[in-house]
């Protein structure tokens, strides 16, 4: 364990503690796990809107007449499809296929990209990314300069529009568009971790503090609240969208996790891992990451516990919950590939105990659109 | 502010007992349940079973976390509330009330005076 001195804070710490937050260690950065309750969060988040600090992430930006095609050599999906202002999700790999991070790239113009990375892997990306084609002289890590806040629910654009103003440019579906706020530069991404609509901001460090502040009173008449990193589990769970450390790691590839939809084995340039991707496509995958439900009420599922077919353990829970929306324990596992198909029922271990569970479509949760 | 009732005693690990004769009734303090937060399924010992001071007897899970429960003292489980099966949300609502966990037949009572009293556990949580 990190000592609270130590760990990493966001330049919103001081706002968390204003708004009543009991922070926790998040993988050495002091975050906020929830303020009201985790239900509550979850809640408001699938119903009206949530606001949550993601200043803890990594920003990278690439620059140049050749950053486009770098990024191809580097990352599993095809960063050639993307015009001026489009993201995608995307992975970076090792050479044997394993993830070393999932992040989404956006072209913020012509010539420059923006890299949203997991802030547990900062320095692994950075140092990979600068071993990769890159150098200071096209790359920049502007983690520190950045803060981000992600507004997600049925009620984000319409706070957007409030918060930003008539004549913001609001971007569609994993879009992002420049701005300015009170002078200052602010990326909006239609893009988010939660199941819902939603907007991403990123803006300057020395703001970050007034732009929340502000944020929250313009959401305030649609029933914004302020949530933490329990919520966004739930709510991430729910959606099936995988948690790098969790479902993800350098021992599984995209097409275990069920991520080939964003692997381009197809575009001319190779990038790390792709070899072995193409070798596992011939040879198809062992063991699949399929998300499962508990039959009743019962104990929710967690990371590490083990999952059963008769007396035969088949898998591995790598992200568990109960589900506020649904009212049930949901998970993600890693289960052998002749017992990965929905309908089929399995037993989960609980403290020496069995519970029935049973493999469902991803994902658990689906917005109405 | 947590609420902290004179009348009980407390261990270090956030557990509370009342004694009537030579029956103990164990619940979870108002303190505990407020760190847990949203309690949604609780996990409880079997009756007859036997319990050390200290040891695991039960697990309450909120929705982030699976958390060990443990006995205040020595002695044999005689009833559990089976209410929170149903309602595990009782724990958040009222802690030293309908979400009492379990009652045990104490071994040896001498043990209760290595508990807490409530001003020791006040200043035990700095509240």
């Amino acid at each position: 364990m990190t000592s609270p001195s130590e760990l990493k804070k966001t330049p919103l710490f001081a706002a968390h503690q204003k708004l009543g937050a009991r922070m926790v260690d998040f993988g050495g950065w002091s975050m906020p796990v929830q303020y009201t309750g985790i239900l509550d969060e979850h809640n408001a988040v699938r119903q009206a809107a949530g606001v949550f600090d993601i200043s803890h992430m990594g920003e990278f930006f690439v620059r140049g007449e050749t950053a486009g095609e770098v990024l191809n050599r580097l990352l599993t999906n095809d960063v050639a499809k993307l015009a001026a202002g489009q993201g995608q999700y995307t992975l970076m790999l090792n050479h044997e296929g394993g993830v070393i991070d999932d992040l989404i790239v956006y072209r913020t113009d012509e010539l420059e990209y923006l890299l949203v990375v997991n802030a547990s892997k900062i320095d692994e990306d950075r140092e990979w990314i600068l071993q990769h084609g890159f150098d200071q002289s096209n790359f920049s890590d502007r983690s520190a300069q950045f803060s981000a806040l992600a507004l997600q629910g049925p009620k984000a654009l319409e706070i957007a529009r409030v918060f930003l103003g008539a004549g913001w440019p609001e971007p569609k579906r994993n879009e992002i568009t420049p701005y300015s706020w009170n002078c200052e530069v602010v990326y909006a991404a239609r893009t988010g971790y939660t199941g819902e609509d939603g907007i991403e901001l990123f803006f300057p460090s020395e703001v970050a503090e007034n732009f929340l502040f502000a944020l929250l009173e313009a959401g305030k008449p649609f029933g914004l609240k302020p949530c933490g990193l329990g919520a966004r589990d739930t709510l991430r769970l729910e959606a099936c969208l995988p948690l790098n450390g969790n479902d993800l790691s350098d021992r599984r590839t995209p097409l275990d996790a069920g991520l080939g939809f964003f692997v381009s084995l197809t575009k001319d340039a190779s990038f790390p891992g792709k070899d072995a991707l193409l070798r596992q496509k011939s040879e198809g995958v062992k063991e699949k990451l399929v998300a499962f439900r508990l039959k009743d009420k019962g104990p929710p599922p967690r990371p590490h516990y083990h999952l059963f077919r008769g007396s035969e353990p088949v898998g591995e829970v790598t992200s568990g919950a109960p589900s506020p929306t649904l009212g049930y324990g949901i998970g993600l596992a890693y289960v052998r590939a002749d017992s990965a198909e929905p309908g089929t029922q399995l037993d989960l271990e609980v403290r020496g105990a069995r519970v029935p569970v049973e493999i469902v479509k991803k994902p658990f949760y689906k917005r109405q659109s | 502010m947590s609420n902290i009732p004179e009348n009980l005693r407390y261990a270090v690990s956030h557990e509370w007992i009342s004694v009537e004769g030579e029956v103990g009734t164990v619940g979870i303090t108002d303190h505990a349940q407020q760190e847990l937060s949203d309690v949604v399924y609780v996990d409880l010992p079997k009756i007859g079973a036997h319990l050390t001071a200290g040891s695991t007897v039960a697990v309450i899970e909120s929705v982030k976390a699976a958390s060990d429960i443990y006995s205040p003292v020595a002695g044999e489980v005689v009833e559990v509330n089976s209410a929170l099966a149903a309602k595990p949300e009782l724990v958040n609502r009222d802690p030293y009330g309908a979400a009492w966990l379990f009652k045990l037949k104490l071994a040896n009572p001498t043990e209760l005076e290595a508990l807490k009293d409530a001003a020791g556990y006040k200043a035990q949580i700095g509240g």
